[in-house]
This record gives structure tokens, sequence and C-alpha cells, in this order.
């Protein structure tokens, strides 16, 4: 039996060329299996115990299926997930369930990742009954403690979803993660949904819920400015592979790769006079499908500088390299060129 | 610069079941020839109905038009007839959507789409149609415009789509353009691509653009003037230097101070403004704002009537609300 224990590693989750591919196939009763859609590509990167990861990057992207992968919730083509020192992708069953209590997930739609006939209480209260933690009083304690650490009324927890605004039910969301008390949540994009002046209490609580807790967060979202705020350090994904990975600052400060030099140039600042002076740098057309990715390296479709610096990038498949200290920027010669 | 379009007091209300919804409630603002307006505000402040309301668009019932005048190019367009409104709509007022995906018709060609509003309000026939849609398209850089004007919606990207509304809306040569949330539903870079081509184009034209928008980023690099709505009214107008760089109502400097920046250099806790916006059923007396306003000790405001714009700088507009004017109501 594996247990579901916490040691003291400080690596939490290590993922190791973590490939998740969804089939495409063709024909009603016989199906050929026709092609893939290579959402995730070969991934490596760790997640350490008390840190915000952040993963960044356009809309299919495979930001999302990463985080599914990791939870398991997807089982991985091919790779390796290991949380805490136990390989994820090898458990089935009741083994499988004991780390799921481990790791969480908060959703980005506070709208439709709720079940609009259960109670507030029933819905934080699920996952206790499902990994058979608290029982009775205990758990009517323990829901009511978790209302109160994610700021809502206890008042409130015979109350429905459709009672409370976006803010509010973000907040229900975030409580029913924490209900078995993990670890490790991945959160994806947990604040898109909101305004901006909500964005930032529900910010402000992740941030609050990481110190107390002492969680782990796979940080997930396509606002760059958000992510940089919350998150140690940010992995930049484009089209399935990660193109760059750096301490949050760092990146900001000296992105290397193309593609998060062209990203970080098109997030506009909120500040006129600063704008008037920034360099943008606007790429042309649009991601391919991951169907049909790119040989090489799958930036090259977009990369200004494709082919010079006799870079090979159109054969060769670039790795990740640490150009510094904890920066580690996908080799390929023409996108790192400046 | 001339003025183009003049809202005085415009007052929309939804007349629903529950009770009359005041979704604009006395807005007066202007757009001059050739600018770049933004609207900014959080969901249901009022923003896109008044966008609706200047195209008189506002289905009805529940919704109504119930005060105020809107004066553009001299012509009262809420004293307009439905046919002098319809020669108006996509000619001399055009319109950019959130929505990519559902705005264009699926069943039509892209060509067939740009096409209708040409002929309709140019008198050009199909062929001399055809040949300015390609221009249009290459306008917005479509690649192989000629090849692909003949395509459906769905076989053009959330970008592309985009790029296509901008030639629709730019095709008559429009004195003003709506864009409501243009780039909201893009990835970034192809917000930038959107917004690059958007404000080129309406320079190149001189065509004026009221952009309405939550993404105060959008704002401060696009916009020349900002007018900050918050529960159906506005509270903050100025250039957007002026808003940005010395913002004077309290919900303004709520919100500059809620959104995390791209280039702060340290970890500053974000500071937030309490509570939610108000539900706009109930008449709100005095200030909308009191409730989340940090600083209402002793001030009267949510009893007294409805704070007035008020110039408190040259060209730099804020309602006349004491407590939410205190230049120190940055949240803690």
């Amino acid at each position: 039996m594996v247990t579901a224990e916490s040691s003291s590693n400080e690596t939490l989750v290590s993922v190791k060329d973590l490939k998740m591919y969804f089939p495409v196939t063709e024909g009603l009763l016989i199906q050929r299996h026709t092609a893939d859609v290579k959402a995730v590509d070969g991934l490596t990167f760790d997640v350490s115990r008390n840190e915000t990861l952040g993963l960044v990057g356009e809309s299919g992207c495979g930001k999302s299926t990463t985080g599914r992968a990791i939870l398991q919730l997807h089982r991985p083509t091919a790779g390796s997930v290991e949380f805490d020192g136990v390989e994820l992708t090898d458990l089935k069953g009741a083994d499988l369930r004991r780390f799921r209590r481990r790791m969480q997930m908060i959703f980005q739609d506070p709208f439709s990742s709720l079940n609009p006939r259960m109670t507030v209480s029933q819905i934080i209260g699920e996952p206790m009954a499902i990994h058979g933690l608290y029982k009775g009083q205990e758990r009517r304690d323990r829901i009511e403690f978790i209302m109160n650490a994610v700021g809502l009324n206890p008042l409130f927890a015979k109350r429905y979803p459709h009672e409370f605004s976006g803010g509010q039910r973000q907040r229900i969301g975030i409580a029913r993660a924490l209900a078995v008390e993990p670890d490790f949540i991945v959160c994806d994009e947990p604040v898109s949904a909101l305004d901006v002046s909500i964005q930032a209490q529900v910010v402000n609580l992740l941030e609050d819920l990481q110190t107390e807790f002492g969680l782990t967060y796979l940080f997930i979202a396509h606002d760059l400015s958000v992510v940089k705020h919350i998150s140690d350090r940010i992995a930049v994904m484009y089209l399935g592979h990660i193109v760059e990975l750096s301490p949050a600052n760092e990146l900001y400060n000296n992105p290397i790769h193309a593609y998060t030099r062209a990203l970080l140039s098109a997030v506009p600042i909120p500040d006129p006079v600063v704008e008037k002076t920034r360099e943008r740098i606007i790429l042309e057309g649009d991601v391919p499908s991951p169907l049909n990715p790119p040989q090489g390296c799958v930036f090259r479709t977009r990369c200004t500088k494709q082919g010079t610096a006799g870079c090979g990038c159109s054969e060769e498949t670039p790795v990740l390299e640490e150009v510094s200290p904890g920066h580690w920027v996908a080799n390929c010669k023409c996108c790192m060129e400046v | 610069m001339a003025r183009l379009l003049d809202v005085k007091n415009l007052k929309t209300h939804f007349f629903t079941e529950e009770g009359v919804v005041r979704a604009v409630d006395g807005v007066t603002w202007h757009v001059d020839e050739g600018e770049t307006l933004a609207l900014v505000g959080e969901s249901g402040c009022g923003k896109s109905v008044t966008a609706m309301s200047i195209l008189r668009l506002i289905p009805s019932p529940p919704g109504r038009i119930v005060d105020g005048e809107i004066i553009f190019e001299g012509q009262n367009l809420l004293e307009a007839t439905d046919e002098e409104m319809r020669a108006i709509r996509g000619n001399r007022i055009s319109m950019v959507f959130q929505e990519p995906m559902t705005s264009l018709n699926p069943v039509l060609t892209i060509g067939q789409q740009i096409r209708e509003s040409i002929i309709l309000h140019l008198g050009l026939n199909e062929a001399e149609a055809t040949q300015r849609s390609i221009e249009l398209l290459e306008l917005v850089g479509i690649p192989d415009a000629a090849g692909r004007i003949n395509d459906y919606p769905h076989q053009f990207s959330g970008g592309m789509r985009q790029r296509v509304m901008i030639a629709m809306a730019l095709s008559c040569n429009p004195k003003l353009l709506i864009a409501d949330e243009p780039t909201t539903a893009l990835d970034v870079t192809i917000q930038a691509q959107v917004m690059e081509i958007m404000g080129n184009l309406s320079k190149e034209l001189g065509t004026a653009v009221l952009i309405i928008t939550h993404n105060l980023g959008v704002v401060a690099r696009y916009a020349d003037r900002v007018n900050v709505m918050y529960a159906g009214r506005i509270v903050e107008s100025s250039t957007a230097e002026n808003v940005f760089g010395n913002p004077q109502h309290g919900y303004t400097v709520g919100l500059m101070a809620s959104v995390p920046r791209l280039d702060d250099a340290e970890h500053v806790r974000l500071a937030t403004i309490e509570g939610q916006p108000p539900l706009l059923i109930d008449e709100i007396q005095g200030c909308a704002f009191e409730p989340r306003c940090p600083k209402t000790d002793g001030c009267f405001c949510a009893s007294e009537g409805t704070p007035e714009l008020q110039e408190a700088y040259p060209g730099h507009w804020v309602a006349n609300c004491p407590c939410c004017m205190s230049r120190d109501t940055v949240p803690a």
C-alpha cells in the first residue's frame, strides 16, 4: 500500500517529459486512429513546497491540460509526475484517491463549477465525505472554519450558489478545494472571470491562504500581470512546450526567448506615460494548430529571426538550457538572439 | 477640434418585473472629431448600455431611454426616425462587438457580410463592393484577402474574425467607431495586433473611437481621454494622463491600485475596494460609491443629492462627493 503522508521533501511536484496527446479518430464503427492533438509535448519542471509556479501562455498552449495531467484527471500519454516522491502515473483506484486529497483544483468559471442544487455547506462538505474526513459536528465546525478562512459568513452555509456574486462564488470554490487540507492546489484561471476590484480581493485571499496553510500553487492564467504578481517562478508555454522558465522578476527584467519578449511587450501597462515610450513587438499570424505543430522549434513560424545565426531549429527540437541560475530557456539560437 | 457627439443627461432604464434598473442614470459627455475616448468601469456599470443607447439598439421592452439628448453632427438621434437611424448605423457610426465568434453570421461568407453595408450605404454595385471588400481586408492585414473573401467565418481564427469586424466597421468611412470590449475575448498577442490595426486605421482615416473596456492597460495605451463610470454614472473624466497620473475620485484611485502592474519591481499587496458594486434596481440616493468608500466618516454624501461633475483642475472633472474627492482615499 502506498501511504499518502507528507514527507519533508523540498520538491513537492516533479514533472518529467510529460506528454498529453488526444487521439483523433475517424470512422463510425471501426475507429481508426488518424492523428494526435499534441496538447502537451514534453514538459519538465519541478514545483517546490510553498512555492507558486505560474504557468502562462495563450489559449490552446496546453496550460490547463498540464494542470489536469498533473492531477491525473487526464492520464498522461507519456512521462512522469512525481508527487512528494511518489509516481502518480502508476497509481490507480484507492491509492490514487488518497493522493487526490492532497491535490485540489480551483476552476475558472465560478458559475458553472458549483452545483446549483447543492447548498454551500453541501458543496464544501462533499470532498470531506468522499475522503471520509470529519464526521458530524466536527464536519460542521470544519465547514464553518473554512468559510471564515475564505471570507464567507458562516451564516450563509444553507444558501445556494445563485444567491452569491461572482467573487463570493469563487470563494466557495476555494473553500471546497481547502476542505480536505490539501498540500497542492492547481488554480486554473481563478480570477479571469472576475471584475478588477474583485480580482484583487481573490488574489489577496489566495496569498493569505498560502501563508496560513502552507500551500503550494500551480497558478495557471493568461493575464501576465496577475501571474507575475502572485508567482515566485513563471513558466511560459507555447504550443505544448515550455519556452522559458525563470524567477518572476528575472523573467520580466531579462526575458530571453523571442516569444516571452513579444508576450511581455504585448501586455499594456496601466500608465499612459510609460506606454508612450514602450516598444512593442507585434507578432505576425496566429498560433499553429497543435494537430500539426511545426517540426523543430514550435515558435519558428512566427519568429522574425528564423533561419538566422545558422540555427538548425527547423529540424532540431530545442531543449531547456540554464542560461543563468534558475533561468531556463529553450535553446533555439534564433529565438534567443537579442 | 470640432464636436462630433454630445451626450447630455442620458438616462436609460430597464423596466423589469423586479423593478426599474437604472443602468445609465444621467451621464453627460462628448467626443471630438478624431479623438479616442474610453469608457471604463466594471461589469454592470452601464458602459455598454451607454454605447447601445447611442445607436438606439436598446431592446425595448424592457429598456427605454427615458431622458436626455444624443447630438451627433448636430442631429438629435433620439428624435431621428427609424429610417434615419438605419442610414446612420454602420455608415456614419459603426460598431465592433466583443465576441468575434458570435457577431458574424455563420451561414454567409465574409465577403457577403462586408459587401452588405457597402452596397447599402455607398450604393456601389456587386463587383465594386467586392473590390472594396478585398481592399478593406488587406487594410486590416488578412493575408491572401482576394482568396479568402469567399470563406465562411468558421474558417477564420478569433483574431482574424475581429479584424474582419473592424474591416466591416470601417467600410463606409464612419465618423465614429464604437468598440465594445473589442479585445476581451482575444489572447494578448492577438489583442496587440487588433488594437494596433484599429488605432492606426482610425488615425489614418480620422475616425473618432469610443472604446469601452475594463482593461486599464488598453485604456492607458490607446485613449486620449477617459470617462470612469460607476453604477450608471460618470465619476471622473479627463485626459488619460490626468486620470492615471492624478486620479481624484475614490473609486478611480481604488481601481488603479487594485490592478497588478507588470512593471512592479517589488511585490506589493494589492489594494482592494471592499464590497461589491450596488444593484441598480433600487434608486441610489446620493453618492453610489458611499458603501465602499473608505473615507465616508462625517460625510453626508449618502443622503444628500447626487454628486455632480465638477472641474477639480482645468479639464479634469470629478463627481463632487466630498469624501470620494479627498486625495488620501488610497486604501491602506
